[in-house]
């Protein structure tokens, strides 16, 4: 695209969000400033479970469909170990743990023998969403589970500028947020592991060749991958809850989330998550029964100029 | 059904004559006599002979039912099969056809429905399914290959929770009740019988459209599109047009199956373009095998079979889980759904001139 165009494009895009920001903020700051904040926290979680998501889609071309019945998986988990146990980091380490488990085991008793076959692999992600999510329905039922946030966490923090007071939980999941991201990135970018991932996503053939076991490879990122859906759940079951059905909604984000920020890439999935999250609460805000529609927005201008997501790369 | 060499051989020269066209004034029987067998006498007479000697239950419930949702399912079965692009959101296509004649005709819902008369209401519903899945079309042909299943599924699920959260178009949760079949001239559509027809009419002129559209030069370049892009795009086929025809083209079928559907339902609301109806019609396209636009129907019927007999046998509550159960093993074990079991049970006993082609496209 020509440099003209750009600005054309960011003055068409930009100039409606600035007018609409300042409107807010001089109509009324404290909503403004509280829906930021739960736009980011909203990111934070989002991010938590699409990074899983484009992980595994960047290394082996498996669109995980499952990946929402992986959330719900460790959501459910981590409430019971919550409830029996009262420990809010054994309930995370719980969900990361149950939907690591169940991911290697769909790594290696399923996806290892239908290699390079992506559209057969989605399939059976489909299938085997619709088993999980009906599964947990008849063990666990249809009622409305919500985890109460630790105690530590518990009880809205005072005397912020502006928006007065905000539930610490939700303000800590930003920080939450930024460690898992650091360490992703930290784990991808600086480890032996690491790096032969990012290998694979260039070039699968190239890696095997030099001597890695890259169906070793596969479980481990599909293991971290779908963990962190299930860490999500976990995180999901305080700050949402956990009901049948909230596997789609996390599904339906954590897609958006990759196909805006750039399929494969974490920095993407949290250009992504913050755009995702921010566009939500705003539009549940500011406009409750078109709030989707901006989502919808977002996902046609992304794909109309720039096909692979903002940070993608052709494949 | 195309067999690889004939494929290529008709690739080598894209612009071939198709067979003539069947419209009214060039009909040559001759021509026609050539194409039909005994096969396929036998199926229009039971299909056509089916109320017959079935219940009014068994004609709307188990018949009309599985007309309709093989009709949207034979669009998947275009698209994916013909085309290489596995599109999700049929069914959204389907459902904004059914929304579209709610709102514009006449429903329980009085203060939304704008009660034009149904000669009205359906072309537009068409044309709007239609325009529809040409926009969906467009915004997923941007990318290829296995990001079309992610795209289209983002844009059903967009759909099904706008519905959900919007009353002042798609009236929120509970969608729009009363949505009939009308009565034209003296027949009542809402009796089982003329609907079994009326749907059975629309699945056969659906059906032999895609028969005949996949020997027009456009169909053939679409095949060619879905075996090599690159090479059609060399040869000078614009292959983004051809894409986003091929998803116009199967939204106004799933827009028809959508109208039947919503009237066979008597209702339209967000649950029917939710994530479950969307992935039934995949279920239904693989079950039956993309291979031929006739797997379709046939997964629409055992589909339809499994939804009203097997919960009986286990519990209602888990309809789901049979679904899934029986998807998951035809993925696994017959990737080319009952027509590729079928043609592999027999090529065992008989050598057969087509060679199953492994795996899905």
């Amino acid at each position: 695209m020509k440099s003209s165009w750009k600005i054309f494009w960011s003055v068409v895009i930009g100039v409606p969000i600035i007018i609409f920001a300042a409107w807010a903020l001089w109509d009324n700051t404290r909503l403004f400033a509280i829906t930021f904040l739960n736009g980011m926290t909203l990111a934070s979680l989002y991010f938590i479970v699409a990074a899983g998501f484009t992980l595994v889609f960047g290394l082996m071309r498996n669109v995980n469909l499952a990946h929402g019945s992986l959330y719900l998986l460790g959501g459910y988990l981590g409430f019971f170990v919550a409830q029996y146990s009262g420990s809010f980091v054994l309930a995370l380490a719980a969900g990361f743990g149950v939907a690591a488990l169940a991911g290697l085991a769909m790594q290696l008793g399923i996806f290892r023998f239908m290699q390079g076959q992506d559209l057969r692999q989605t399939m059976v992600t489909i299938a085997l969403s619709i088993v999980i999510a009906d599964l947990l329905m008849w063990a666990i039922g249809a009622q409305v589970h919500q985890l109460e946030p630790p105690a530590w966490l518990n009880g809205p923090i005072r005397d912020i500028p502006v928006i007065r007071a905000y539930s610490s939980y939700r303000l800590s999941l930003l920080p939450i947020g930024i460690v898992i991201g650091i360490a992703l990135w930290l784990f991808l970018n600086r480890t032996r592991v690491g790096m032969m991932i990012r290998a694979g996503v260039d070039d699968r053939g190239m890696l095997a060749a030099s001597g890695v076991n890259v169906n070793l490879v596969f479980a481990v990122t599909f293991a971290i991958g779908a963990g962190l859906a299930g860490l999500g759940g976990v995180i999901g079951a305080v700050e949402l809850s956990m009901v049948p059905g909230e596997d789609t909604r996390l599904l339906l984000a954590s897609l958006i989330v990759v196909i805006v920020g750039g399929m494969g890439s974490v920095v993407g999935a949290a250009l992504g998550a913050i755009i995702l999250g921010l566009a939500e609460t705003y539009g549940l805000a500011y406009a409750p029964t078109y709030s989707v529609v901006f989502t919808f927005v977002i996902l046609t201008l992304v794909l109309a100029f720039r096909p692979r997501g903002i940070l993608g790369r052709p494949a | 059904m195309n067999s690889g060499s004939g494929r290529a051989a008709m690739l080598a020269r894209p612009v071939a004559v198709p067979l003539t066209p069947p419209d009214a004034s060039a009909f040559d029987l001759s021509g026609l006599w050539k194409h039909i067998s005994f096969r396929h006498v036998v199926v229009l007479l039971i299909v056509l002979a089916f109320p017959a000697f079935a219940s009014p239950f068994f004609t709307y419930q188990i018949g009309a039912q599985s007309l309709a949702l093989g009709l949207i399912a034979m669009s998947l079965t275009f698209l994916g099969g013909y085309g290489g692009m596995v599109s999700l959101a049929q069914m959204t296509v389907a459902g904004i056809a059914g929304y579209t004649v709610a709102i514009l005709g006449t429903s329980a819902v009085a203060e939304i429905s704008l009660k034009w008369p149904w000669w009205v209401g359906v072309p537009f519903a068409l044309l709007i399914a239609t325009a529809a899945a040409s926009f969906i079309g467009w915004l997923s042909v941007r990318t290829e290959g296995i990001y079309t299943i992610m795209i289209t599924l983002a844009v059903g699920v967009a759909f099904y929770y706008l519905c959900l959260q919007n009353y002042s178009v798609f009236n929120g949760f509970q969608g729009f009740q009363q949505v009939y079949a009308p009565t034209v001239a003296g027949i009542n559509f809402r009796e089982p019988l003329p609907f079994y027809y009326l749907a059975l009419f629309w699945s056969l002129a659906g059906y032999f459209f895609v028969k005949y559209l996949l020997r027009t030069p456009f169909g053939i370049a679409l095949q060619g599109i879905r075996d090599n892009p690159r090479r059609m795009n060399a040869l000078g086929f614009n292959v983004t047009a051809h894409r986003v025809a091929a998803y116009a083209v199967a939204g106004l079928m799933a827009g028809v199956g959508g109208v039947l559907f919503s009237w066979y339902n008597g209702l339209v609301t967000p649950g029917s373009v939710g994530t479950s109806w969307m992935i039934n019609i995949l279920v239904i396209a693989v079950l039956g095998g993309m291979r031929h636009p006739i797997g379709a129907y046939l997964g629409a019927v055992v589909f339809v079979l499994l939804q009203t007999f097997a919960i009986d046998m286990i519990d209602r509550e888990r309809f789901n889980l049979v679904i899934g159960v029986v998807f998951l093993a035809i993925v696994l074990f017959s990737p080319d759904g009952l027509l590729g079991w079928w043609a592999g049970v027999r090529s065992r006993f008989q050598t057969s001139k087509f060679s199953p082609r492994g795996g899905f496209r």
